[in-house]
């Protein structure tokens, strides 16, 4: 009974880190880069949004400025890989550190509360805040569907699948690099001013960890996923799924009234259990893909061996 | 079309791994050459071809293209050009991608990426129609990820990307190497007819002898990152593997590969 009271409020909490899912899919998925700026920038997106609300900006503005914070945050990321040539871990770490520092300057305070401002969606009114985050989710797989669609978006699949081939068909992949971790920063930090706005405050902390729910989201929702259709909006769709998927076990967890310390735990196990069931399921299941994958290995193995 | 001009590359320079892989490479096609490159392991030929398409910067030389200088040119401009067709049929696709997405991005190459629709319904039309030509019956399975399909099929599927919008300069490194007997025999026709359908200035790296007499109009014979045999016209019709085995062996050449094949 406690839990069914609770679930609403935990769907609402979930869509809103479906979006932040659907901008890891993009970076970890679609790029094939592990970003780890996200910690840090869904706090700036959190925490710009929070500092423009505090000050009576209109909620629209607050959430729009967040939006291309965390696109800045991502453009960072992306030349220090780029331009620079440092490996895309540590390109993410050292923005996710750096950050640490930028979001307190930009908050000013570790906390900023948000109790009486004019807030989009808050966890108060969890009704509306649901209808508003389903448009806010709907709208971002409809332009990402389109965007991945063009011509520039198939350029920066083909990025993420095999760089060397875009760049003989012409890719600059460095731009395509770039374009994409913005974008995928830019909903990170979007899901940082929904998140704050709903749970009534923002918080330095909040971004711990926010990588491994988001990813636990992705992943969980491609398992789901992979087995009803390969369409691309599904594969968005099948984020925000693993995110409320994600939260409906969360929110049981609390529910049972278990130690809270174990949260973050139980949080690194059921990402670990879903990440490893692809990988299990490709070992024992010789499908048609894996067949086909080896027997290419085999043939250009075949062809050095002759050497 | 396409010179060469006394072009060198070193590995690793002013280090013990030091490794001069081209030592002054002088080559000149006309439009329509096909070129056919022979030599041993670590001779340098990939590293040419590498070098002309632009993979890695030279130490030394020009390498021009329709009378530009493509030196200092970035690799993805060069593209507009230059296209490849690699040895490992993984490399040449997007496995993740279907085969319309994958020939969309191959048409689009040397111009930008913009906003329109990747592939509409007048490309779908378009390139079923070229895969059908390629008789493997792709066209049926046009949305299938390219990841499904076997390495053959997807070199096919690389030539045919490689030569959609007709570049300057076609580069085929050992690309029927990874493929059983019959499937090499096919994407080796293949290349043939697209070849000479489209008049195409063409390289072809490759390690069967016969292939190398048999196909395009010139060869050349590398070793230790020079070219030491030029072969065209009448010269090149009147060649024989022997020949070319006698060659080798001058060189001190005793290459198992090359026996073998
Ligand atoms: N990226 C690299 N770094 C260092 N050395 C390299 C690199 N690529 C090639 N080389 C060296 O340059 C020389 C020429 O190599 P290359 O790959 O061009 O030979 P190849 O003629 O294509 O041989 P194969 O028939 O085996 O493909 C070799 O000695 C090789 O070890
Ligand atoms: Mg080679």
């Amino acid at each position: 009974m406690v839990y069914l009271n609770a679930l609403p409020g935990a769907i609402g909490q979930a869509l809103i880190w479906g979006i932040m899912a659907i901008g890891l899919f993009i970076s970890y998925k679609i790029l094939d880069f592990a970003d780890l700026t996200v910690d840090g920038s869904m706090v700036t997106g959190a925490g710009t949004c929070a500092v423009l609300l505090a000050n009576d900006v209109p909620t629209g503005v607050a959430i729009l400025v967040a939006f291309v914070a965390g696109m800045l945050c991502g453009l960072v990321t992306a030349l220090l890989h780029t331009k620079m040539g440092i490996p895309p871990i540590m390109s993410g770490i050292l923005t996710q550190l750096a950050l640490w520092s930028v979001n307190l300057k930009i908050m000013g305070k570790a906390t900023i509360s948000l109790v009486g401002k004019q807030l989009l969606v808050a966890r108060a009114d969890v009704g509306t805040s649901i209808i508003i985050l389903v448009a806010f989710v709907a709208v971002v797989i409809g332009i990402l569907y389109w965007f991945f669609g063009t011509k520039l978006g198939c350029a920066i699949r083909a990025t993420g699948c095999n760089e060397e081939m875009a760049r003989a068909q012409g890719v600059n992949t460095n731009t395509t690099k770039v374009l994409a971790l913005v974008i995928s920063n830019g909903l990170v930090a979007l899901a940082g001013a929904l998140l704050c706005q709903y749970n009534g405050s923002a918080d330095i902390n909040m971004g711990r960890g926010a990588i491994v729910i988001g990813l636990a989201a992705v992943i969980i929702g491609s398992v789901i996923v992979s087995k009803i259709s390969s369409n691309f909006a599904v594969q968005l769709i099948g984020a925000v799924v693993g995110s409320i998927v994600y939260y409906l076990v969360y929110q049981l967890v609390i529910c049972l009234e278990w130690d809270t310390d174990l949260l973050k735990l139980l949080s690194a196990i059921l990402v670990a259990v879903f990440l490893a069931v692809p990988h299990f399921k490709q070992k024992f299941n010789k499908s048609k893909f894996v067949l086909a994958d080896l027997n290419c290995d085999n043939q250009s193995n075949g062809g050095e061996n002759n050497a | 079309m396409l010179d060469v001009q006394n072009l060198l590359k070193v590995f690793h320079p002013n280090t013990v791994n030091q490794k001069v892989a081209l030592g002054g490479v002088n080559l000149h096609l006309d439009e329509g050459d096909f070129v056919t490159v022979i030599g041993g392991n670590g001779a340098g030929k990939s590293t040419l071809l590498n070098c002309i398409a632009g993979v890695f910067g030279v130490e030394g030389g020009n390498i021009l293209i329709d009378g530009v200088d493509v030196t200092k040119m970035s690799e993805h401009k060069r593209a507009k050009f230059v296209s490849r067709v690699f040895q490992d049929p993984m490399k040449g696709t997007a496995a993740s991608m279907n085969i319309e997405d994958n020939l969309a991005l191959a048409s689009q190459r040397g111009k930008s990426h913009g906003l329109r629709w990747n592939v509409t319904k007048k490309d779908k039309e378009h390139f079923t129609e070229l895969v059908k030509t390629l008789g493997l019956g792709l066209e049926s399975r046009m949305s299938t990820k390219v990841a499904l399909l076997s390495g053959g099929q997807r070199q096919a599927l690389t030539l045919l990307m490689a030569t959609l919008n007709k570049p300057k300069l076609l580069l085929l490194d050992e690309h029927t190497a990874a493929l059983d007997p019959k499937t090499a025999e096919k994407v080796l026709a293949l290349t043939r007819d697209i070849t000479s359908r489209n008049n195409q200035t063409t390289v072809m790296i490759t390690h069967n002898m016969k292939d190398a007499i048999e196909m395009g109009n010139k060869l050349i014979m590398m070793s230790e990152g020079k070219i030491i045999y030029t072969a065209s016209g009448e010269e090149k019709r009147n060649l024989t593997v022997d020949d070319l085995l006698k060659k080798f062996r001058e060189i001190g050449q005793q290459n198992d590969r090359i026996l073998l094949s």
